[in-house]
């Protein structure tokens, strides 16, 4: 039997009032894919990746995390909600996220928001809790600012400490949002190879970027999303050297 | 040493009731604060409704026409009711109104009002990306409530919180017009029977002063420590 597929999403739209965001889009990973979500800005790449981990509700659509599909009620005024909080939350915390803007919770310090979930959500002794995140402190290259506040830290710092408590959750799927847009373009390296030694280490992660070296040279598949719809999709040298979409091409084409 | 005249137990009694009524009355506010505050950021329209009816009643009355309107009124309220109950099921049921319990009812609603606007306004002005972060590690409600929005919005409340404090503790000094002992009610007697305003007022108005240094000092502390992990500007 074929292994459990991480995360599967079928047929994903979502409508803020009049406003298609996303028509019906549709993945599947294997463990250990990555996979870069391209476009441009509007084209609904973070809303997909949001509707993921249900920061939004999608209006249609199904999400089986490692077969638990999610499963959606109806409120009265008949919009689509999930049905069981409690299933969400356990679902979440196995879809760990890093934001744009990086979200460390500022009044903690580094260590703190790392075992902060683990502790309280996934119920991990905080002695166990510490050296796992210590651990993962070290992985990410920031091990002597773990009682920094996050205030005290450059951009590139706390992505990578945001890195560290999403690793701590060991989640199923790692999300990236945009993970570098913020940062100052010196510091877009370092963000950049702690990512790229995660992909090498065989973790499941879709990844949202502006980064076209990344998606052409980490990502196993990317995915380029224009207008709410999956225009073209494929390995990165199918999509990047041979796309048939003529968007993808138009979107390439400053590159060049 | 002034020569209080004897008068000195009397007033050191009063100032414990002072004390008490005001922290008692805190209590209250800040609970009916967070709700207030809670209800008015709420979906629900019935919830905002109330707290908008609430805190708008609280803050167009004086203080002291509430005060009176309770502590009369309500007496008046709890004998209709016990009749009601004695009539209706024989059920034998009193509760006596006193200034105490009037005046901490009192102050407790009118300042619940003004925290509830205080924790609002410190609500919205957490970042919107800390609670974002918090529901996607799966916390619940509650736990991104206590462990992420209290701790963060309490460094915009300090404040205004404090401020709502050192009000709030003076105004207790109108309970003694309901006849409340508390240490205006002494002072003011034994200021009446020695006719000698100033030499109880004055130590009076030294100890509501004392009072508020001592809650800036504690209020300073408690700012410094909300304010952990954030840099301040030069």
């Amino acid at each position: 039997m074929a292994e459990t597929a991480p995360l599967i999403c079928r047929d994903i739209c979502k409508t803020f009032d009049q406003l298609e965001v996303l028509k019906g889009i549709s993945l599947e990973t294997r463990k250990g894919d990555v996979i870069s979500m391209i476009g441009s800005s509007g084209s609904g790449k973070s809303t997909f990746l949001r509707c993921i981990n249900l920061l939004e509700t999608p209006t249609s659509g199904d999400i089986i995390v490692h077969g638990d599909p999610i499963r959606f009620t109806t409120n009265r005024k008949g919009e689509r909600i999930p049905a069981d909080n409690k299933q969400v939350e356990l679902i979440r915390a196995r879809l760990s996220m890093v934001f744009q803007s990086f979200n460390l919770w500022s009044h903690m310090t580094v260590l703190e928001n790392i075992i902060e979930a683990p502790v309280h959500v996934l119920k991990v002794p905080k002695k166990e809790a510490i050296e796992r995140a210590e651990a993962y402190l070290n992985k990410v290259g920031i091990y002597e600012r773990k009682d920094y506040y996050p205030a005290q830290m450059s951009g590139g710092q706390q992505q990578r400490a945001a890195i560290a408590r999403a690793l701590a959750m060991e989640p199923e799927v790692m999300l990236f949002d945009e993970p570098t847009s913020a940062l100052d373009p010196e510091l877009v390296g370092e963000v950049l190879r702690v990512m790229q030694s995660l992909a090498e280490e065989g973790r499941t992660m879709i990844v949202v970027t502006h980064e076209m070296s990344f998606a052409r040279d980490v990502s196993s598949q990317v995915l380029f999303l224009h207008q709410g719809v999956i225009e073209e999709q494929g390995t990165p040298d199918k999509v990047f050297d041979n796309p048939d979409s003529e968007r993808m091409r138009q979107f390439l084409a400053p590159n060049f | 040493m002034i020569d209080l005249k004897g008068y000195g137990p009397a007033l050191l009694d009063g100032a414990v009731v002072t004390i008490e009524l005001a922290l008692l009355s805190l209590a209250l506010s800040l609970a009916l604060g967070l709700i207030g505050a809670s209800a008015k950021l709420s979906k629900s329209r019935v919830a905002i409704a109330i707290a908008t009816t609430y805190t708008t009643l609280i803050r167009g009355v004086p203080d002291l026409v509430m005060m009176l309107l309770f502590y009369y009124g309500g007496q008046v309220a709890v004998n209709n009711l016990s009749d009601y109950l004695y009539d209706a099921y024989g059920v034998d049921f009193f509760f006596q109104f006193d200034p105490f319990i009037a005046g901490v009812l009192t102050i407790g609603l009118i300042f619940g009002a003004y925290m509830a606007e205080t924790f609002r306004g410190a609500f919205l002005a957490v970042d919107s990306g800390q609670i974002e972060a918090a529901r996607a590690y799966g916390f619940s409600r509650w736990r991104t409530f206590h462990r992420i929005i209290l701790p963060q919005m309490l460094r915009h409340a300090l404040p205004g919180l404090g401020n709502n404090w050192q009000v709030l503790l003076k105004t207790t000094a109108l309970v003694s017009i309901i006849g409340l002992t508390d240490m205006v009610r002494v002072a003011e007697e034994a200021a009446k029977a020695e006719r000698m305003p100033f030499h109880f007022f004055i130590p009076v108005a030294f100890v509501y002063l004392s009072l508020t240094a001592i809650s800036e000092l504690f209020i300073k502390w408690l700012t410094k420590r909300a304010n952990v992990g954030v840099v301040q500007g030069s």
